[in-house]
């Protein structure tokens, strides 16, 4: 099987093909619907943003409450094609993966391929699962934004499906 | 007259979010459990092993099943020789809420829907309804908003015919796609009005599996797995698990339909005090 770090750097990528399986190690940046408002806000606005997105990977996860023991509680992927309409901003910024679950629009494909992205999807509805993956968690950002926050997750091994690779392959077909 | 205190129900409301959020229904596993082994595609088996490696390590680890621990939606059944001292609605929100927060599941709750103020774990939908007898019974379904987003009302002329309705059904479920976690239970709702046809949509989630399907539902959930959508929209014959169906008499000018989605992890805890 093969496995990548994040960031994710082209050479990590060019190769990945629609429907491989990999396992990602490193670090992923969880973001969902208000905070990429405020990211595509904050680009707009040419402000300062969070976290470097350059190879950065964004996992669209709002995880429960962390329980007393626990480094992370159930966090799974988050419908993805929400994130459609800031997809394309945020890849042109530097972005180079997502992580979510289901398909994406063709305005996503075509970002996708513009600028040497990549995404991923997890297995849905399996948050309890995914969160043995998790080593280490810290806030970023947007903590007013509770489940929403921006959190940077150290992840080892976490399991993915490459969905929409780099040539334009997509899992989902073209729809 | 049986009398309870509000006080009461707050506890049972503890123990069914606890319930519904760490431990699948039995029904919801067998069901999840079949379609594993008869699955013949290697992916859509892949992921129908990690839906029930999930269940199995939430019921373990004190884990919430899934991160999206829903809108609590709590269908409530008062006995009519039942007295309740104090006040039932904030009874129950109040169990929600404490249940939500000692058992770490996810504050998902918005007070303003459009302004998106700071998220809270209150307040639930609630459903009452008046029955013969002197108990109360809860029923919680903590329902996730990735396949409540597929959610679809259809107001029919009363003149369409059977297969104009299942095409809607079935369009709903290729609608929901790969989007919501399937394979889905597909709650379906036929008459009353617009307001109450989403209502037995709801309801009908709750249903049984036990209990033998109509040829209707059998026949929408043949139409359905022959979408090949399967397990995460990758393929394969298990695209839902189940169609059930409420109806209710309508009016003669009208007939509406409602689909209510759920994702595989089909939540449900119900307590009768």
């Amino acid at each position: 099987m093969r496995k990548i770090t994040a960031p994710l750097n082209w050479d990590q990528v060019k190769s990945l093909k629609a429907g491989q399986e990999v396992f990602l190690s490193g670090s992923v940046y969880t973001a969902r619907d208000q905070a990429h408002k405020r990211l595509v806000q904050a680009i707009k606005e040419r402000k300062a943003l969070p976290f470097d997105l350059r190879n950065a990977v964004i996992y669209y996860c709002g995880p429960t409450q962390t329980p007393r023991g626990k480094i992370i509680g159930s966090c799974g992927p988050t419908t993805s094609s929400r994130m459609d309409a800031f997809a394309g901003l945020i890849l042109a910024k530097g972005l180079r993966g997502m992580i979510g679950k289901g398909s994406r629009g063709p305005e996503v494909a075509e970002a996708v391929k513009k600028h040497k992205g990549i995404y991923f999807v997890t297995y849905a509805g399996c948050g309890a699962l995914l969160s043995k993956y998790v080593k280490s968690v810290k806030t970023v950002a947007y903590a007013d934004l509770g489940p929403e926050a921006i959190v940077k997750l150290e992840v080892e091994n976490f399991p993915l499906i490459v969905a929409i690779d780099v040539n334009g392959g997509n899992l989902y077909g073209q729809d | 007259m049986r009398k309870i205190k509000a006080a009461s129900i707050i506890q049972a409301v503890i123990v069914l979010v606890k319930q519904a959020n760490f431990l699948l229904p039995k029904d919801v596993l067998s069901a999840l459990h079949r379609a594993y082994r008869s699955e013949k595609n290697s992916r859509a088996r892949t992921i129908l092993k990690a839906v029930l490696d999930n269940a199995a390590y939430a019921k373990k680890e004190n884990l919430a099943i899934c991160q999206d621990t829903g809108m609590p939606v709590v269908f409530v059944e008062i006995g009519q020789d039942l007295k309740i001292s104090g006040n039932l609605k904030s009874a129950i929100n109040k169990g929600i809420e404490e249940g939500y927060k000692k058992y770490s599941l996810r504050n998902s709750i918005v007070i303003d829907p459009l302004h998106r103020s700071k998220s809270g774990f209150s307040p639930c939908i609630i459903h009452i309804d008046i029955v013969p007898g002197d108990k109360l019974k809860l029923v919680l379904l903590p329902k996730g908003f990735g396949c409540e987003n597929k959610s679809q009302l259809k107001m029919f002329k009363p003149t369409a015919s059977l297969q104009e309705i299942k095409d809607f059904i079935v369009g709903a479920v290729k609608n929901a796609g790969p989007d919501a976690c399937p394979p889905y239970f597909v709650g379906v709702g036929i008459g009353g009005s617009a307001d109450y046809s989403g209502i037995l949509a709801k309801k009908a989630l709750l249903a049984s599996l036990g209990v033998k399907r109509s040829p209707l539902e059998k026949d929408l959930l043949k139409q359905i797995n022959a979408t090949g959508i399967g397990p995460m929209g990758l393929g394969g014959k298990t695209t839902a698990l189940a169609v059930k169906i409420l109806t209710y008499p309508t009016h003669i000018a009208g007939l509406p339909v409602s689909v209510n989605i759920s994702c595989h992890a089909l939540r449900i805890a119900e307590a009768v005090l």
